[in-house]
């Protein structure tokens, strides 16, 4: 994605006019970018391509709680009045469905046909500094490790990252306490702040190289103090009015040492196994493999695709699975997501988004569960 | 862990090889060998990794390899047919195809042990992944200790390579105990449990190096044995069996809390597992 950026006190900031903006998704779409970001679309703010400021959820906000998602109208026509959607940059990247080869019949066995991968070059608009974390994330296994995915290093080389810095906190996030946000520190082209009040306009801040030279095309003016405070009153603002918080002390510790804890019990009694929460989440990395032949097994397809571990095939071994109960497939879920991550890729696997908590049918919410666990540190079974 | 090189068109990419034989070893096992004749340096590996073996059309399965490390001119695994993929690789016959690749994972710790004494135990199809170490040990004995193999079965008939198992049975180079869980009247040896044969071994356990693979069950009452022998946990190893999709650490299938068994094991030893491996269902 972007160049190393310069140090964070040296970056210089811009004031950009909401016709500034327009100007800049032009530029983007005349330089060959795909434009992903916000619209309304299905009843919630999600990503999909968009054209210009007239795609963008102006005036819309949402209200989201635990098992809940509505969107809401508001006063002051904000573009980016809102915090997350259902769906992260994660299809962008690590795509839902993939074709990894395919195979031809031969008369003395099958030859091996590779798929190439040329992906599109994704400018994302409006991406949040939580789920910016998320794809830092998701580089750790997909780039970092002993082989490389292919398919995500190509798509992750053709991005374009236009961060947003929440003005609201969202009902279920809490990226503050994962040091996650509300502000994006790194993994973009060009930060913008929106400002409503005395002028719909925003603060701009340069990532990379050219985003800076991007800026610099679309007319951005540097910016005046009290537009730079502004921009930092309304990060400072979304921080303080952030509802949720996980305590993480030592939470890897906390895990390890209460995987016989009863509240898996109770969580199990409320959780449906739906796999809801591994596809909304922004870091999840599961996958399957499916394959397939013609009518005449003269062709067969290998693809991959996503996979929860919520799923009973997920840990399925000759003769049944070895997660049977849904008590074990949570615990695998949570435990994975803030404990064992740290063990596997030097990082938490959770960023503070929120969505597991607002898409679960039944509300269960992450940060209820480690703070049940967490008051109750050693409880055993029956105790 | 893997000495193979990167396909260039990503990690996952079989290579078809041509099946050169396929024996039959018990009612549900098959020993398959593999023509790598046409890859410069055959196909070299470390005993105890395993390879993705691939059915046209029909799926991918982790199969431990089994033949002698120092002959990497013949790539041997032995297959249980047990699921859809299992039995569509039977059914490739000679001549055929399977997908290959890999090697994948870590290792039998042989480096490690060399000086040692060396406990192998092995249940039921868990003797395949141990027979290229097996093999090693034979072939570099001196600079071992002594070398014991406990190796159970359900049955007589379930043993897998019978007529080599007769062979290491009057090898002096070492001790072999073979335990079957059930027999009829015919079977002059062991009738019981692998951990039980522990107790027939002479064990110095400050020199000791135990190399298991089998049904979980089967290992956990065995470290508990050379645990009450002695044998510290971190020369305890043990190859772990998961549901793989990938074998390169993307699709998550394999994991043991911290582990991801396709590239932490399928080998680790048991003081790093002892904390994940016992709840149940992990």
């Amino acid at each position: 994605m972007a160049e190393v950026a310069p140090p964070e006190a040296e970056r210089e900031r811009f004031v950009l006019s909401v016709d500034g903006l327009e100007a800049l998704l032009v530029a983007l779409r005349g330089d060959g970018w795909r434009l992903m970001g916000p619209t309304v679309r299905d009843g919630a703010i999600d990503h999909a391509e968009i054209r210009g400021v007239a795609d963008l959820p102006r005036g819309m906000t949402e209200v989201q709680e635990a098992g809940t998602y509505r969107l809401a109208r508001r006063e002051d026509g904000a573009f980016f009045g809102y915090a997350v959607g259902p769906r992260s940059w994660k299809q962008l990247l690590f795509v839902p469905k993939l074709r990894l080869f395919r195979a031809h019949r031969q008369e003395d066995g099958f030859q091996v046909e590779p798929e190439s991968t040329e992906p599109p070059r994704l400018a994302l608009i409006g991406a949040r500094s939580c789920d910016l974390h998320a794809i830092a994330v998701q580089d750790r296994t997909f780039l970092e490790g002993p082989y490389k995915d292919p398919d995500y290093a190509a798509r992750r080389e053709r991005l374009f990252v236009v961060a947003v810095n929440c003005g609201q906190a969202g009902g279920t996030c809490f990226c503050v306490s994962m040091r996650t946000g509300p502000r994006a520190t790194s993994g973009f082209d060009v930060a913008l702040t929106e400002l409503l009040e005395g002028g719909h306009r925003f603060l701009a801040e340069p990532g990379s190289e050219r985003g800076a030279a991007l800026l610099a095309r679309v007319g951005a003016i540097p910016a005046r103090e009290p537009d730079a405070r502004a921009a930092d009153a309304v990060v400072e603002r979304t921080a303080q009015s952030m509802g949720r918080a996980m305590d993480t002390t030592d939470i890897k510790g906390l895990l390890y040492r209460n995987q016989e804890h009863p509240r898996w019990d109770n969580v199990s009694e409320r959780c449906l196994g739906c796999t809801n929460c591994t596809l909304v989440c922004p870091t999840c990395f599961c996958s399957s493999v499916e394959d397939t032949t013609d009518l005449v097994g003269g062709v067969a397809e290998r693809s991959r695709r996503w996979d929860s571990c919520f799923t009973l095939d997920h840990s399925y071994l000759h003769g049944g699975s070895v997660r049977h109960s849904i008590r074990s497939r949570y615990r695998q879920w949570l435990t994975h997501k803030v404990a064992s991550w740290w063990d596997q890729f030097g990082t938490s696997g959770c960023i503070g988004c929120g969505r597991c908590i607002t898409w679960c049918p039944v509300g269960i919410d992450i940060t209820e569960e480690v703070a049940a666990i967490r008051a109750t540190d050693g409880a055993r079974p029956g105790a | 862990m893997s000495t193979g090189a990167l396909p260039t068109a990503g990690p996952m990419m079989p290579e078809p090889l041509r099946v050169r034989s396929l024996r039959r070893e018990t009612a549900d096992t098959f020993t398959v060998s593999l023509d790598v004749s046409e890859r410069p340096g055959g196909f070299p590996f470390q005993p105890g990794q395993f390879n993705m073996l691939y059915a046209f059309g029909v799926g991918e399965v982790p199969i431990s390899i089994s033949g002698d490390p120092a002959r990497p001119g013949e790539l041997l695994h032995t297959v249980r047919t047990v699921g859809a993929v299992t039995e569509a690789l039977r059914r490739v016959g000679r001549g055929g195809r399977m997908g290959v690749r890999g090697p994948y994972g870590r290792p039998w710790p042989l480096e490690e042990a060399r000086g040692l004494d060396v406990v192998v135990v092995a249940g039921g199809l868990g003797l395949a992944p141990l027979r290229s170490a097996i093999l090693h040990l034979l072939r570099h004995r001196t600079e071992y200790g002594r070398v014991s193999l406990l190796v159970g079965a359900r049955s007589p008939e379930g043993l897998l390579y019978r007529r080599e198992l007769a062979r290491w049975q009057e090898d002096a180079r070492l001790k072999v105990l073979v335990t079957v869980d059930q027999a009829g009247p015919e079977w002059k040896g062991h009738v019981g449990v692998v951990p039980a044969l522990l107790r027939d071994v002479e064990l110095e356990p400050s020199r000791t190096v135990a190399l298991m693979c089998g049904p979980e069950v089967m290992m956990r009452f065995t470290v508990r044995e050379l645990e009450r022998q002695g044998v510290p946990d971190s020369r305890i190893h043990l190859s772990l069996e998961r549901n793989m999709k990938c074998a390169v650490g993307f699709c998550g299938h394999c994991q043991l809390v911290p582990f991801f068994v396709c590239k932490d094991g399928p080998v680790l030893p048991y003081d790093r597992l002892r904390p994940f491996i016992n709840p149940r269902e992990v």
